[in-house]
């Protein structure tokens, strides 16, 4: 790890005066279960680390009448303890999902959107874009398996790592971000963005910012909502593919759907022709299945993932039917 | 201590960060610490109102095993590096050092996390750190350790403390577990030896027994 001058304020407008308004010089740390090991491969060195966890503002679950506010620094074990989260299993699988105890009790909720990808030519050094000396992208023809199904007709080929990111979306969340100008509130669906070059980022986040807090709209419980992970270790890992949905039902009829996939394109992917194919239908199996294949529909698998297409179609599928097992 | 430009002198666990650095050469690993506040800093710094600290050696307290500890680190040691190699607190194992193995697992206000994972400035807060060395009196077993001395629940022991430390928390929150709840509660350690099986019985007689949630 490359020395850091490291700084531990007490408020945000502190906070936000120690950040530098270039990525790379100064990282914020909270849990810091990726920040730690993205500066140990040295694929962060910032010259200062500033640390938000006596921050008192960044804490705490509270709910008020716009709706349920999640602290930035809520860690994934106390969201999962909140009595409200009865209501969103979407969220709960998630988060249960995250299966070591110990990032549990680490990870936080901003952690978790702002993680950087997984991808394993990033995380060995070459840029988020993966591109070798010459500027060919070396994805396409390496070792994608891992790599995105959809949105992947480059520059990027990684996939979105959070693991809140498509439940959040899929329940109408926004996202509160505080910077040098004050604060705005953006939804957690613009949080994403796809990287043009290796100057952005995977989120819109600005590198003199903080993401505060997670607001689910009220209107959101009376969802019924789920996710459903596919997996290839029980422990330890992340999702091959995942689907979150909410469904506003009247009797089984859908009046309106949300269907995100994760872990299958650069951001949760918002599976807009699944959604408009439920709308106005009642949910059967039969419908699930449909639902699904209309998800992966525009999936254009590289030359190692093509088994990740049948892992979404199936997520989908599997999400939708227990949502609406799950009452709202 | 060893000087700012230098990397730490602490073993690199696995030696991933330095054939990584070796690889990374190009990117700026390498600056030296003397170089690092730019302009754009120093305007940030401008306007602050904390302290920053750092690069260089900063003195801290940890709390562990119940008593204050003093030392002097720089603020990228990691809390395991701090246990291990300035406080002779060895029982916390580096393994992996990226937060994926346990072998570090230590108990930060009675919850389960990875020393690796965790700057020892951050856990110098105040919080509780335990260690599997303060888990029972010296020359004594904890009931979960008994358990798996008596189930064989290690081979060569070197997840073993990370898998204790990880049981004995959670059997704090869950004194009476099923087999199946057991395996889910030590899905962040990793043994290579293979020795799953014994761990969690061991843990579930622990608890049976009505001693595991007890230090």
């Amino acid at each position: 790890m490359q020395a850091f001058e490291y700084a531990e304020p007490k408020t945000l407008n502190e906070a936000l005066g120690l950040l530098s308004s270039r990525w790379g010089e100064t990282e914020v740390l909270a849990g810091g279960t990726d920040l730690l090991s993205l500066m140990k491969n040295y694929v962060a060195t910032p010259k200062r680390v500033v640390n938000l966890k006596r921050i008192a503002e960044l804490r705490g679950i509270a709910e008020d009448s716009e709706g349920l506010r999640i602290g930035a620094l809520t860690t994934v074990q106390e969201l999962l303890e909140d009595q409200h989260l009865a209501r969103f299993p979407a969220l709960t699988t998630a988060a249960e999902g995250i299966t070591s105890p110990q990032i549990r009790n680490m990870g936080t909720v901003g952690g978790d959107l702002c993680q950087r990808p997984r991808c394993w030519y990033f995380r060995n050094g070459f840029g988020l874009l993966a591109r070798d000396a010459q500027g060919r992208a070396l994805v396409p023809e390496g070792d994608n398996r891992y790599h995105a199904i959809l949105g992947n007709e480059g520059p990027a080929y990684f996939v979105s790592a959070s693991s809140f990111g498509p439940p959040l979306i899929a329940l109408g969340a926004r996202v509160r971000i505080a910077g040098p100008s004050g604060t705005r509130e953006i939804p957690v669906a613009e949080f994403f963005v796809i990287p043009r070059n290796e100057n952005e980022r995977e989120i819109a986040l600005r590198p003199n910012e903080i993401l505060t807090e997670v607001i689910l709209p009220a209107t959101a419980r009376e969802l019924h909502n789920a996710t459903y992970e596919v997996r290839q270790r029980e422990f330890l890992d992340w999702p091959l593919a995942t689907a979150s949905v909410a469904l506003e039902l009247r009797e089984r009829q859908i009046r309106r759907a949300s269907v995100v996939l994760g872990h299958v394109a650069p951001i949760p992917w918002p599976a807009l022709s699944a959604t408009a194919l439920l709308e106005g239908k009642t949910l059967t199996e039969e419908i699930a299945a449909q639902a699904g294949e209309q998800a992966v529909a525009a999936a254009r698998p590289l030359s190692k993932n093509r088994y990740k297409v049948q892992l979404a179609r199936v997520a989908v599928k599997r999400a939708l039917l227990a949502a609406a097992q799950g009452g709202a | 201590m060893a000087k700012q430009s230098k990397p730490e002198k602490t073993p690199r666990g696995s030696g991933n960060g330095l054939s990584r650095r070796d690889f990374l050469k190009g990117t700026g690993a390498a600056v030296s610490a003397g170089v690092l506040v730019t302009e754009d800093l120093l305007r940030a710094q401008g306007q602050r109102t904390g302290p920053v600290v750092g690069p260089g050696p900063v003195p801290i307290t940890l709390r562990i095993n119940g008593q204050p500890r003093q030392l002097t680190v720089e603020p990228r040691t990691t809390l395991l590096d701090a246990l291990r190699n300035h406080l002779d607190l060895t029982g916390a194992k580096k393994v992996c050092d990226r937060g994926t193995c346990g072998a570090c697992t230590v108990h930060l206000d009675g919850r389960a996390i990875y020393a690796c994972t965790m700057l020892a400035i951050d856990a110098a807060r105040g919080q509780e750190i335990t260690t599997i060395e303060g888990l029972a009196p010296p020359e004594q077993l904890h009931p979960v350790s008994a358990a798996f001395v008596e189930h064989d629940a290690q081979q060569c022991g070197f997840c073993t403390p990370g898998f204790v430390m990880a049981a004995v928390a959670y059997l704090r929150q869950n004194p009476n577990p099923t087999y199946e709840q057991v395996t889910h509660a030590l899905g962040g350690n990793l043994c290579r030896c293979g020795t799953y099986m014994g761990v969690r019985h061991a843990v579930v007689e622990a608890a049976m027994r009505g001693k595991g949630g007890r230090s």
